[in-house]
């Protein structure tokens, strides 16, 4: 029971970051159709980016934070606007090629300039373990947590009850509807595009200091499928809970199964998860009922 | 305010749709908008809105100008939010919202200061019934509701000018009159010119101070609404009244596009 805890309270620290992830990914999904397979890529830049300012420049550490978001922000702005506003009117698939090649571009580019080295952030957060119920964690996993779920909340409350939040929700049901009221479509996608670039920043911030800052981290952004898929492509509830989910399915079976596998659980079982969905539930457990009135 | 001077519209590249249309709408005017199915009614909204850009479709001659501006092929957004505002045919409602939320998401966009809640009060007041409905999801209203609705999100957005697209169509003959009251309300009230398309000749002349009568891209009578209703054509072919009761047959349309060209 102990060791269940412990792995849950892994998993679930993870699955809020998946989460978080994966809602930047859903919002640009949501407004314009397009699967975003750069998501990871931001992650990756924002672990980087946090780095140079904190690490390297010695910024505090709210400064770094804030200058990260900023650096996040303009990259998606400037590629949404460079590579992405381009192409819109082209056939979906040849914005989500781009997409792709997007994300072995700044993949490679971040490899030359960092060498991929491992890097990590100062300790700012307490040492001191937390215990639950005989299970032990650090609260490293407490304060990641608590972050992820503030800023999930936040993403969520500007999407349901903002001004700008709503434009987004009118533009996803339809461009043209959207265009005939007077809400800018096109400045729509541009603010999907840097608030998942600014989250996914984020995101990378808070794995990197969990996990240290890697290559790895642009992973994260294949993770969001498994988690998209089970919560449903266009669903934002979808996806904080197919976040939440996965994470803690993840990391309990690795946790039991790793030592009898030898590793790797966790890189292999959120994609079984994904199979297993595809195959019974093709739009998720949240996809959004179409409604049909005669 | 709006003129359309010799429009040419091309869907495509290729489908030649509008061929040379030809109309105006005066301040504080109703005009209707009258012809058969597929004639070019809804392109012609389009035109204006800039909607048919949306569609692969373009402007490729002639001009349109409103208050001395050229709009054509301009952005459907831009379009909108100088203050012509078109209701689609077939009550577009973003279904996933609810009724407040449709009226919300077209607020804001117009060039004065917007007050969203006076706005609303302002919608509210015409169509009393969304008041009720303030929560809920726009896709379970009935027909009427969502047609209220629709123009009440038209209404968000300032309008100076009004493209209506069959506001009418599949609904009730009460349902109907009361919306055609709203937009004799409206047109009076908040000085809204409107652009009516409509295939319910009968009311849509009841309300207009002017008639278009479009067929096959070409604008082929005009007059005033009064005049319209009494033209034999119109009354045979558009008001479904035949004069000597029988039915209409292939020779009387033959009969028809002869006196149309003699008209037009
Ligand atoms: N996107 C499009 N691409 C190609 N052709 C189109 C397109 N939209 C409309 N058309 C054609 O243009 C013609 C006029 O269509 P439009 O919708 O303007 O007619 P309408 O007068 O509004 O008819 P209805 O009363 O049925 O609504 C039709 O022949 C139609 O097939
Ligand atoms: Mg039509």
């Amino acid at each position: 029971m102990t060791l269940f805890l412990q792995f849950a309270i892994a998993g679930i620290t993870m699955g809020a970051l998946y989460s978080l992830i994966a809602l930047g990914f859903v919002l640009i999904y949501k407004s314009s159709k397009i699967l975003n397979f750069a998501q990871g890529e931001f992650v990756l830049v924002g672990g980087y980016v946090g780095l140079f300012f904190i690490t390297q420049l010695g910024l505090p550490i709210w400064l770094g934070v804030v200058l990260l978001v900023a650096a996040l922000a303009l990259l998606g702005f400037v590629i949404e606007k460079l590579t992405i506003r381009p192409l819109v009117g082209q056939p979906i698939l040849a914005i989500i090629i781009m997409t792709l090649g997007l994300s072995l571009l700044i993949n490679g580019t971040v490899i030359c300039i960092t060498g991929s080295e491992l890097g990590t952030f100062p300790q700012f957060i307490p040492t001191a373990p937390i215990k639950i119920g005989g299970a032990v964690f650090s609260q490293v996993y407490a304060w990641c947590f608590g972050i992820a779920v503030i800023l999930v909340a936040l993403s969520t409350y500007f999407f349901l009850y903002t001004r700008y939040g709503l434009y987004m929700r009118a533009t996803a049901e339809s461009h043209e509807v959207a265009q005939s009221v007077g809400i800018k479509v096109r400045s729509t996608f541009t603010l999907a595009w840097v608030i998942a670039a600014a989250i996914g920043g984020i995101g990378g911030f808070l794995l990197g200091i969990i996990m240290g800052v890697s290559g790895d981290l642009s992973e994260f952004g294949l993770k969001v499928f498994p988690v998209v898929l089970l919560g449903g492509l266009e669903s934002i509830p979808g996806a904080i809970i197919g976040g939440m989910v996965i994470g803690l399915l993840e990391n309990v079976a690795a946790g039991y199964l790793d030592p009898l596998m030898g590793g790797g659980v966790t890189e292999v079982f959120p994609y079984i998860i994904m199979v297993i969905i595809l195959i019974f539930k093709p739009y998720g457990l949240f996809g959004l009922t179409r409604i049909e009135r005669i | 305010m709006l003129y359309l001077n010799n429009v040419e519209v091309v869907y495509s590249n290729v489908i030649l749709v509008l061929k040379g249309v030809s109309l105006e709408l005066s301040d504080g005017h109703i005009v209707a908008l009258l012809g058969a199915n597929g004639a070019g009614k809804s392109t012609t909204l389009k035109a204006i809105s800039g909607l048919l850009k949306s569609e692969d479709g373009r402007v490729t001659d002639g001009s349109i100008e409103f208050n001395g501006k050229e709009i054509k092929n301009g952005d459907a957004e831009k379009i909108a939010r100088m203050g012509i505002l078109q209701v689609m045919e077939g009550r577009r409602v973003f279904e996933q919202l609810n009724v407040e939320e449709n009226l919300r998401a077209a607020s804001g966009h117009w060039g004065g200061a917007s007050n969203t809640a006076q706005d609303l009060e302002m919608v509210y007041d015409y169509f009393p019934k969304l008041r009720t409905y303030k929560k809920k999801t726009s896709g379970y209203l009935s027909g009427g509701e969502q047609q209220m609705l629709v123009m009440g999100r038209a209404l968000m957005g300032h309008p100076k000018v009004m493209l209506l697209d069959e506001p009418s169509l599949g609904l009730a003959p009460l349902v109907t009159e009361q919306i055609l009251e709203i937009i004799q309300l409206v047109n009076e009230r908040e000085k809204v010119s409107v652009l009516l398309v409509e295939q319910n000749a009968t009311m849509a002349l009841s309300i207009a101070n002017h008639a278009y009568v479009m067929e096959d891209g070409h604008i082929v009578l005009d007059g005033p609404a009064e005049k319209l209703m009494e033209n034999e054509d119109v009354k045979e072919f558009y008001l479904g009244l035949s004069q000597v009761g029988h039915k209409k047959s292939y020779h009387d349309v033959k009969h028809y596009k002869r006196r149309k060209r003699w008209l037009g």
